[in-house]
């Protein structure tokens, strides 16, 4: 089980008694908010439209039962009782005090939680693949070189203050669920011809007003020289990033003034001079943190169970859920439970208290105390025997957890948008609601199969939707709110981004205009393929005039 | 017609500034400044460190509601979330 040594809990002990201090000294007056705030963000305390906003770290978005019931302590004592996941792994409570917060931060300590790295212009919190360990076809678990990359960025002196955030996803899989395509460095864990196992490092994605996909740099970077290549990368964009416009300092512009190929000639040389100096790991170190990520005791299963299988005949809505929202786990017996946070009219991401604990709950007893997030907004149970799934799938059920529609069109991401943001220019998560009602009403949305709408509040694209199947921005138009339509994105190992279709449409109109592309679609699919593939099949004008069509 | 907004700086609760210098968190009891004087009273406001963070200064109509070009978000700011009419302001659930 993934935990903090001795060196983390002390680091994130003294962080959360030295915010203290500063929180005191800023409500006595000895600090200035220009003073304080650098700090207040250093510790993912943001200030947002009605209240202060605290980011927890979720590492590589796993979670263990203790910790699950502590945030739900959390958002029960001193929030308004629900939480908000993110579309990076990690928790948001929208509603504390600022005069709590060093408590609440004490109180994350105590469970090997905090908010580092959650804000600033640092190296973040890793993000992974929320099946990691657990997906079947995995190469390794990606969490291990995460946590190698954690334990390295966290207060790196040198790189504390980049011209801007840095995000790094790693994966292991072939079916990429951690977007590392539109990451700052994507890595993408595989084997190599002579079966070696290694790193694709991707560089130079990435989301916000200018959208890019990232370029392969290196085909295969041997796994001992992860953190050196990584730095020498850092070192490139550290220096010749850009610090005179907010708008060009994220290494994607860098990246694309300098092309790929000088940039990866940069980073080359850049490492040659420091490859074999001891920034890299020593192996035993590797295996240390390795032992982290250990795999739980699973039992050997045969891979199907009577009771199973008989409840799927007999109960047709525990059948569509196990379709829909499980997935295949590399033990036999086992299954990764989805558990959707996205019901008809509910909030994408959000959670109440008691949800948390029953999920907790549920995952101690089922799932060997293992929960992760998902960037999707999303938890995941990794890993749930075959013969337990019934119960999980009731237990889940009665929290109202077991909406079956994991990767369907109402799995929407959406940013907290209008109703929290400061930055933002328009209201996402109604637009979320409204989709997911109408599609309710209409029915049939296993049979429109994979489709991802991904809607943003403003041009930042926290909501991802360059990368949306159907993206959805929202604009200020002389205050009013707008919306852009864009199609064709995608954030898996299929990545693109999203083309814009047209004129902005009403918030009146959005949604029948979604109707309306999912109906061009499915009058016009061949095979089964999916939305994202019949665009990509027909190209944008005829989805274009059936969008226009009506209006 | 000009109020001035900020967050209180104990709890971010959005406030706005009364007529008898206190702060508030109903729009309704926010003092209008005129246009011409509203800069002065802003710039008052903003040396109150102690009690308040990111004060700035926000259009409201006649009757006292936001208006002009930031209506929509200073409205939502006001009241708190039109996805959660139970919080906030409008809940009653901040004073």
């Amino acid at each position: 089980m993934y935990r903090y040594d001795e060196f983390d809990a002390t680091m994130v002990a003294e962080r959360a008694a030295q915010f203290r201090g500063q929180v005191a000294r800023r409500l006595s007056g000895e600090l200035t908010e220009d003073e304080f705030k650098p700090l207040r963000l250093m510790n993912g305390l943001y200030l947002q439209l009605h209240a202060y906003m605290l980011r927890v770290a979720v590492p590589y978005g796993t979670l263990s039962s203790r910790q699950m019931r502590k945030l739900a302590h959390i958002a029960r004592t001193y929030d308004k009782g629900y939480g908000h996941f993110t579309t990076r792994q990690n928790i948001q409570f929208n509603w504390p005090a600022l005069v709590d917060v060093p408590d609440i931060l004490d109180e994350l300590a105590s469970v090997e939680m905090h908010a580092i790295q959650t804000s600033g212009n640092c190296i973040r919190n890793v993000t992974s693949d929320q099946y990691a360990g657990a997906a079947a076809g995995e190469v390794e678990d990606p969490r291990i070189w995460s946590e190698v990359i954690r334990q390295w960025s966290t207060f790196h002196p040198e790189f504390s203050f980049l011209p801007r955030k840095f995000k790094i996803a790693v994966t292991a899989s072939d079916t990429d669920r951690a977007a590392v395509k539109v990451h700052d460095i994507g890595l993408r864990i595989h084997k190599n011809a002579q079966g070696e196992i290694g790193f694709e490092v991707i560089v130079g994605g990435g989301l916000g007003r200018t959208p890019y996909i990232g370029h392969t740099i290196r085909n295969f970077l041997p796994k001992a020289h992860l953190l050196s290549y990584l730095e020498a990368i850092l070192r490139v964009y550290n220096l010749e990033g850009r610090r005179d416009n907010l708008y060009k300092a994220r290494i994607k512009i860098l990246l694309n003034v300098e092309g790929a190929e000088k940039f990866a000639t940069m980073v080359e040389k850049e490492w040659a001079a420091i490859r074999d100096s001891d920034v890299d790991l020593p192996a035993e170190e590797i295996a240390r943190i390795r032992d982290y990520f250990a795999l739980p005791d699973f039992e050997d299963l045969s891979a199907t169970d009577d009771a199973f299988e008989k409840a799927r005949t007999k109960d047709k809505d525990f059948a569509r859920w196990v379709r829909i929202n499980t997935a295949a786990h590399k033990r036999s017996g086992y299954s990764i439970v989805n558990i959707s946070l996205k019901p008809v009219s509910g909030i994408p991401g959000d959670i109440s208290d008691t949800q948390m604990e029953a999920v907790a709950g549920i995952a101690e007893q089922y799932s060997f105390d293992e929960i992760r997030a998902t960037h999707e907004q999303n938890l995941v149970l990794p890993h749930v025997r075959q013969d337990d799934l019934y119960a999980v799938w009731k237990a889940l059920d009665a929290h109202g957890l077991a909406t079956a529609n994991i990767g369907l069109v109402s799995d929407i991401i959406a940013c907290p948008g209008l109703d929290y943001c400061a930055l933002a220019n328009t209201r996402s998560i109604p637009i979320a609601q409204r989709i997911s009602e109408r599609f309710a009403a209409l029915g049939g949305e296993e049979e429109i199969g994979e489709l991802k709408i991904k809607i943003s509040g403003c041009i930042n694209a926290c909501g991802h939707h360059h990368v949306g199947h159907i993206g959805i921005l929202g604009v200020d138009k002389k205050g009013e709110e707008f919306y852009q339509i864009t199609l064709g994105g995608s954030g898996a190992e299929d990545a693109s981004i999203g083309e814009i279709v047209g004129r902005g449409l009403s918030s009146g109109d959005v949604v029948d205009a979604v109707e309306q592309l999912v109906q061009f679609y499915l009058k016009t699919r061949q095979n089964k393929e999916r939305f994202l593939d019949t665009y990509r099949r027909l190209g944008a004008e005829p989805f274009k005039e059936a969008l226009y069509a009506a209006a | 017609m000009k109020a001035v907004t900020g967050n209180r700086l104990c709890d971010g609760a959005v406030v706005y500034l009364k007529d008898d210098d206190q702060w508030t968190v109903h729009i309704a009891e926010a003092a209008p400044f005129q246009n011409d004087d509203s800069e002065a009273v802003l710039k008052a406001a903003q040396t109150r460190v102690g009690e308040i963070t990111e004060a700035y200064l926000i259009d409201i109509a006649d009757d006292g509601a936001p208006s002009g070009r930031q209506a929509l978000r200073e409205t939502i700011r006001t009241a708190g979330p039109t996805v959660r009419v139970d919080l906030g302001v409008q809940a009653g659930g901040i004073r």
